[in-house]
């Protein structure tokens, strides 16, 4: 059973932490450790499962690559690519025996307006990213947020992320605070010291508030701001308490073997996209294994079925949400060097599965299923 | 002296709720795993007292006596051991050959040899108890964990969680014999005594398979639904079934319950509440206590079989994981 992992590459500026440089195999790592993990357990139901990645350069022609990955009989396929890209592979193939999985793009209008029939994902939009922080925010009471925002569109649209979120959990917005230095050089000599001087003037004179929440996407200017706000408040958001759907600290629920296993393999640590990668290849493993075949129809209906679940390190299976294809998982709010805590949050209910408090529910969707 | 000798007896008996005809408590030792405490409780199940604590490796999990009782096996997950303790001397005498990360030890009914999961490396190794030496290693699925061996001593099966199944395994040549797909993440496994059925509890899927020995087939999958419970709390992981195989329990984790199930209508009878996060459990020789560790609220809940009630919550050290029980 061949399963496809297309790599859009994209410019991206350099982060301010160089510990924050994307490895060579970011994602496509995640998913070779599944391809074992798939091949172990095929050994015993005489499955086999093969992994080939296709990147596709700067500017290059990803729907030909993934023409190319459909003809040699590729049913399954990983994108690792922003949204439009995305949405044009799903375009290319409608129709056809294939199915996609979202294994990066977080943008809520893939999961809403621009959702798509061919399409799963296994990256956590913007809205449950922001629904697991504020819901840890709010329940150790920090609830008024000074945000502040930086220029880029994907800023503002963890911005609105974040007005949702306040609304949802009780989270109150004291004020909005916009860093208009557009991103030069990232690193000078002595520019530190800069710094150092810039963030708490950037930070004085805000109402009172329990946290600084930022929305910097692209690491402008977030990791600059813990320990240098005016006054002494813990960050969030981008920078500082982070929601994401993995942790290379994270060690509950078995992780430990699977941070061991990825390590011993990859020789780094596992950062989301690896996990996001992990989880869509060892969901078409899992499924082909309980359906008892690579059939694609049997397969693909199986992965949305409700016997379909996932063990998956956090603590309850994960399943992909019927009305927008979203993998239901719950989401590590972390520090940089450990998780902090799990969300959902104690507390927060829903009717049926408290995870479903995080992202879009279903009587928000707008997912019509092109 | 021996007036006040029987009514202590009796005082106890009547605390931990026993009927008068199972006469007084016998005292046998009972054995706990602190997982975050690096160390063993030593428990009287009569006095339902902790008489000693004894510091070991790090990350103590699964553990399990040796058939004469002398020793206990323990896993020192983050030590990549098993240490043996001398239960006499109270000390860790030797280590066991076991390979990286064991979890969970089970033991041939003959007292050797030990089987040990390994979570990192897909196998279980098996381990000559004299000789201490590894005699075979069987590569088995992703993240072994639940080992049971059957009371013939014929079968040995290692549960992997990752790629939920059973794998039934021939003492004899460690080949396997046969997979059975299971429920998501399986932790535990168990053989009835009479042999004919094997349970294993699935943490994630939040179910228990009973499958039938000779044909190697799921025969019922049990549920479990407990009011004002989320469904997802609801994750098993021990299961004991007692000798005449008519009850079996299930520790649900963070559901804070043990389900006790009638084994021969598969349907559960009562949940019983216990501390949180209930992992293991093991019953006393003669079938009249279980102690089952609770990782959550570092102590250990003691259930009186008989009568279906938790007669007493005893404080153990940090995060209590595995349990065994001497008949000493």
């Amino acid at each position: 059973m061949p399963i496809g992992y297309l790599k859009q590459e994209v410019k991206r500026l350099i982060p301010l932490s160089r510990l924050n440089v994307e490895p060579d195999d970011l994602g496509a790592a995640g998913a070779e450790i599944a391809l074992q993990d798939d091949n172990t357990t095929g050994r015993f139901t005489k499955q086999q499962f093969t992994l080939d990645v296709e990147p596709v350069p700067v500017g290059g022609d990803a729907v030909a690559a993934l023409e190319k990955l459909v003809e040699s009989g590729h049913h399954f396929v990983l994108v690792d690519a922003p949204a439009e890209t995305l949405l044009r592979l799903s375009d290319a193939v409608k129709g056809k025996d294939v199915l996609l999985f979202n294994v990066r793009a977080p943008d809520v209008s893939l999961r809403q307006e621009d959702c798509r029939a061919n399409v799963l994902h296994t990256a956590p939009d913007l809205d449950m990213l922001a629904d697991a922080l504020a819901q840890y925010l709010v329940w150790k009471k920090w609830s008024r947020w000074l945000v502040v925002k930086g220029v880029f569109p994907a800023d503002l649209a963890y911005l609105d992320a974040l007005h949702r979120a306040a609304k949802r959990f009780g989270g109150t917005i004291v004020e909005e605070r916009e860093y208009k230095e557009t991103p030069g050089a990232r690193r000078s000599d002595s520019g530190q010291l800069q710094i150092q001087l810039q963030m708490p003037v950037f930070t004085q004179g805000a109402p009172n508030y329990d946290v600084v929440v930022v929305a910097d996407e692209t690491e402008v200017f977030g990791p600059y701001l813990p320990y240098r706000t005016w006054d002494p408040r813990p960050v969030a958001g981008t920078a500082g308490l982070t929601a994401m759907s993995w942790h290379p600290a994270h060690e509950q629920w078995g992780a430990t073997q699977m941070q061991n296993r990825f390590q011993r393999f990859a020789k780094r640590f596992m950062l989301p996209l690896d996990y996001q990668a992990w989880v869509a290849v060892r969901a078409v493993g899992e499924a082909t294994t309980r359906v008892g075949s690579g059939e694609f129809g049997a397969v693909n209906a199986f992965l949305r079925s409700d016997d379909f679940g996932l063990a998956a390190f956090k603590g309850q299976k994960v399943t992909f949400r019927r009305w927008d294809g979203q993998l239901r998982q719950p989401i590590i709010v972390a520090g940089p060097d450990l998780p902090v805590s799990m969300s959902p949050q104690e507390g927060f209910l829903h009717e049926h599965a408290e995870v479903d408090t995080l992202g879009i529910d279903e009587p928000e969707s707008k997912c019509k299923f092109q | 002296m021996g007036n006040s000798a029987i009514r202590l007896a009796a005082t106890i008996a009547a605390t931990i709720g026993l009927t008068a005809a199972a006469g007084p408590a016998t005292a046998y030792t009972v054995y706990v795993s602190n997982e975050k405490g690096n160390s063993i409780t030593v428990l009287d199940s009569a006095t339902l007292e902790v008489k000693e604590t004894i510091p070991v490796g790090q990350r103590p999990r699964g553990i399990i006596l040796t058939k004469d009782g002398k020793y206990l096996l323990i896993c020192a997950s983050d030590d990549d051991t098993v240490q043996i303790l001398d239960v006499a001397k109270r000390e860790v005498v030797g280590d066991l050959p076991s390979g990286p990360d064991p979890e969970l030890p089970n033991i041939h009914p003959s007292g050797n040899p030990v089987y040990v999961s390994n979570e990192d490396d897909n196998l279980l190794t098996v381990i000559d108890l004299d000789q201490r030496k590894v005699v075979a290693e069987v590569q088995v699925g992703v993240e072994p964990e639940g080992v049971g061996v059957s009371p013939d001593g014929k079968i040995v099966v290692s549960t992997s969680e990752t790629t939920n199944m059973a794998h039934f395994i021939d003492t004899g040549t460690y080949e396997i014999t046969d997979n059975v797909l299971v429920g998501q993440r399986p932790r535990f496994a168990e053989f009835t005594a009479d042999g004919s059925q094997l349970w294993v509890t699935s943490e994630v899927a939040g179910t228990a398979s009973v499958i039938d020995v000779k044909t190697r087939k799921i025969i019922k999958t049990i549920g479990f639904s407990i009011p004002g419970v989320q469904q997802e709390q609801i994750q098993p992981v021990g299961v004991r079934i007692n000798k005449d195989g008519t009850k079996a329990f299930v520790a649900l984790g963070p559901a804070n319950r043990v389900a006790v199930v009638n084994a021969k209508t598969f349907e559960v009878e009562k949940y019983l509440l216990v501390g949180q996060r209930v992992w293991q459990l093991a019953f006393t020789p003669d079938q009249a206590l279980l102690f089952v560790t609770n990782g959550n609220s570092n102590d250990v809940s003691v259930i009186d079989v008989p009568s279906l009630t938790v007669v007493k919550s005893i404080a153990v050290g940090s995060s209590p994981w595995g349990v065994a029980i001497s008949p000493h």
